[in-house]
């Protein structure tokens, strides 16, 4: 046996030293990078300090003085750069929300459609893919409002549909909810059919472990959801009163109404991050060989059943994180309003406001800070879902 | 003497052979994929013909001004008045051919590394890739003897292939760096690559570019400047040098161990291991990556927009804002659609080629 005798250290060796030569070079990197800050921080300083710009966050309690087109909390323009940033912030989260489930939806039918046996359906999944994923999200965003959006007829000749919802260059008008003295009852309702569920599922749960019958829990589900708030309805009258919006004049009054840049927004964005989300459905359903199905099939199980406990949960592992940046490149991406001016975090915070009061430096890392955290939490979330459904293995 | 005759072959049965089988097989299996073949019909009956009533049958090809688009289709005469703003934007129209020739160079230039059988191609590929570079410099911007033409009157599709190209030239070995940083030993410089890679793939390029346009001057000396369109490659490079990164990360983890380990046997330093035994396979591994990263930021040159440069994009913009053409703004996007689909539809191709070449599996 060999005892592991240390090489004698050749003299004046310390350059040749891998330890020594790691420590030479991490501290040479850190002080490159101290020095390149120091020398950005200074150079910042005596530039802003010709230009006569204070810094701090203080102008956030100014007075902002313009107008906003859609704001989700209230406001008027006497209230402060604060209160912009907030419904800046507020509007991208509406459009990435909005944006993040419809995609999702478009994207994982387009997905199944592509796989589809049928031939005509697959072709036109992936002819919409091909094509949507090959054009830049800000043309298709310019395309929906300045082609499309813009090109509608006026208030006076507007699309309506069912006299409820009118389609024109200024949006799209829809009726607003608004909560009736019924709407406590039909909570109530929902709020027992919740339960009955939950208590349905444990019992065929139980009774499933002991005799090994299945009861179809999610048909049921279905129906106790539709039964009993349906006949809440009924008995006692629509939970919501709706306000349909009306010609007056030259504009509608009353309802709610979806501001061209916002449908123009979720539609491109949507469009083009569902033909990435088709793709990534697609791989993920096409990851789980085929053996597993006929495993499965071979054990008895239907195919509904093989679908929801064999394919489905180990495609979801291959689909998540690559989903995950989907969403986060939709959230990223619906910066790109700033080009057709609908109020968010960049075309308010860091157009808007920047330009008035000169606050680069502070508006723009605020703004870097808000999609950083954005970011980190969307993968924060996906990353404990994914931990959650991920194999374990032996 | 009996002889055998066999009798001759039977057709194949009807019900699997020939166009009825096919249909029946593929879009008529049962009777919900029935239905859905009805729909698909209808939607394409839907959008189809209309679209091609207006693209083609309706259109106005032919004329000079907008009163020559006198049908109700698309009004393709405006493209055809603007192609040369499109392509070059304000770039002098005398000068012009310095553009075309920059672009055949490249074509030639680079036709070589395309061929598989050419020897000598890594060197020749160094060579290209660091004498083209001043070439077109000097072709496009002029100088000792060309006349200067400003950054500012570049635009149209010229400018965004400039950006793309550029961009992707500089953010491929900063992103090999970084790559390389973020699985190095030494903390320190892990620690400072993962933040670097972190930050920039965090933000929207949208902040990214607003950063370079209106930060970059507070951060610089005094009477140090750039143009706006170093600034915004600046912006460009960093921002992809931090995908790329990953992609190069993805190619590294996927070496085995042993080769790290067969390499450092043989007595080679940390350069030596990476750069004849690692990087080779690692980057031969990450070139379709590569390119799709190359595609998405194609893609996101359009972005310039934001900080007014007139790409493509931009000066298809520009130009439907024209009195003259009003009401043009289908046309100009459905045509600024076409050519960016054109380049990203071809490098996807050339990516999954790429894939289907390299891949040394045995799965087939």
């Amino acid at each position: 046996m060999q005892t592991a005798a240390k090489a004698p250290r050749p003299k004046g060796s310390l350059w040749t030293d891998p330890k020594a030569r790691a420590w030479v070079f991490q501290l040479v990197a850190i002080l490159v990078v101290v020095a390149l800050g120091w020398f950005l921080y200074s150079n910042t300083m005596i530039n802003l300090e010709k230009r006569g710009i204070t810094t701090g966050f203080a102008f956030l309690n100014n007075t902002a003085g313009f107008g906003i087109a859609q704001h989700l909390i209230e406001y008027t323009e006497t209230d402060s750069y604060g209160r912009v940033f907030l419904i800046g912030l507020l509007n991208t989260l509406l459009v990435s929300v909005i944006g993040i489930v419809m995609a999702t939806l478009l994207g994982f039918t387009l997905g199944i459609a592509r796989l589809a046996p049928n031939w005509l359906v697959s072709r036109l999944a992936t002819v919409y893919i091909e094509i949507f994923r090959n054009i830049p999200p800000l043309l298709q965003i310019l395309f929906w409002y300045f082609a499309v959006m813009l090109s509608l007829p006026g208030p006076r000749q507007s699309l309506g549909v069912f006299d409820n919802f009118y389609l024109n260059s200024r949006g799209l008008y829809v009726p607003a909810p608004s909560v009736s003295d019924t709407f406590g009852l039909f909570l109530g309702a929902l709020a027992v059919s919740i339960v009955a569920i939950i208590v349905l599922g444990r019992w065929a749960k139980l009774r499933r472990e002991a005799t090994g019958q299945i009861f179809p829990v999610a048909l049921s589900a279905i129906g106790i959801l539709l039964l009993v708030p349906g006949i809440a309805v009924i008995v006692a009258g629509s939970p919501l009163d709706w306000t349909t919006p009306k010609l007056t004049g030259f504009n509608f009054t009353d309802g709610w109404v979806l501001i061209p840049e916002l449908i123009a927004l979720t539609l491109a964005l949507t469009m083009y991050t569902a033909a990435f989300i088709a793709e990534i459905v697609r791989a993920g359903i096409q990851s789980v060989s085929h053996g597993q199905t006929e495993a499965a099939s071979s054990l008895g199980l239907p195919p509904g059943r093989t679908l929801h406990l064999v394919v489905i949960p180990q495609a979801l592992r291959v689909i998540i994180p690559p989903l995950t940046s989907q969403y986060l490149n939709l959230a990223k991406n619906s910066s790109l309003a700033a080009a057709i001016g609908y109020p968010e975090m960049v075309s308010l915070f860091a157009g808007t406001v920047l330009n008035q009061t000169g606050q680069a430096i502070e508006v723009i890392a605020i703004t870097m800070s808000v999609y950083l955290a954005i970011s980190i939490s969307i993968s924060m979330l996906m990353n404990w879902y994914n931990k959650r459904i991920a194999l374990i293995e032996r | 003497m009996q002889t055998h005759h066999f009798k001759p072959d039977l057709p194949p049965p009807r019900q699997s052979i020939g166009p009825a089988a096919w249909l029946r097989a593929n879009l008529f299996s049962s009777w919900f994929n029935g239905l859905l073949t009805v729909v698909a019909l209808y939607l394409i009956w839907l959008i189809v013909p209309p679209l091609v009533q207006w693209a083609f049958l309706d259109a106005d090809w032919l004329g000079e001004t907008r009163a020559d688009c006198t049908s109700d289709g698309a009004c393709w005469v405006f493209i055809k008045q603007r192609f040369g703003q499109f392509m070059y934007g304000f770039y002098p129209t005398e000068l012009r051919w310095r553009v075309d020739l920059t672009v055949v160079l490249a074509i030639l230039g680079a036709a070589p590394l395309f061929i598989s059988a050419m020897p000598r191609k890594a060197l020749y590929g160094i060579v290209f890739l660091l004498v083209y570079p001043l070439v077109a410099y000097w072709l496009l911007h002029g100088g000792m003897g060309l006349e200067v033409v400003r950054t500012s009157q570049w635009g149209g599709l010229m400018l965004t292939l400039v950006i793309a190209a550029v961009g992707i030239a500089g953010a491929l070995p900063l992103g090999i760096a970084l790559a390389l940083g973020r699985r190095s030993d030494m903390p320190a410089i892990r620690v400072i690559c993962v933040t670097f890679i972190e930050f920039w793939r965090g933000v929207p390029l949208i902040t990214v570019l607003f950063m370079s346009s209106v930060m970059l001057p507070l951060f610089l000396p005094e009477g140090m400047s750039f143009d706006k369109l170093i600034r915004a490659l600046i912006g460009v490079i960093l921002f992809q040098s931090a995908y790329i990164a990953e992609v190069v990360r993805g190619g590294l983890q996927a070496i085995p161990k042993g080769q790290y380990e067969a390499a450092e046997a043989m007595g080679l330093g940390y350069w030596r291991v990476m750069g004849l035994v690692i990087l080779p396979q690692a980057l031969k591994m990450v070139i379709p990556g590569i390119v799709n990263t190359f595609i998405s930021l194609f893609k996101d040159t359009s972005l310039v927009i934001i900080i007014g440069l007139f790409d493509l994009l931009n000066s298809i913009k520009q130009a439907t804002t024209d009195p003259a053409w009003l009401g043009m703004a289908t046309e100009g996007y459905v045509f600024a659609a076409l050519v960016f689909w054109i380049f990203c539809f071809g490098m996807s191709r050339y990516s999954m080629h790429l894939e289907r070449k390299l891949d040394t599996s045995h799965k087939h």
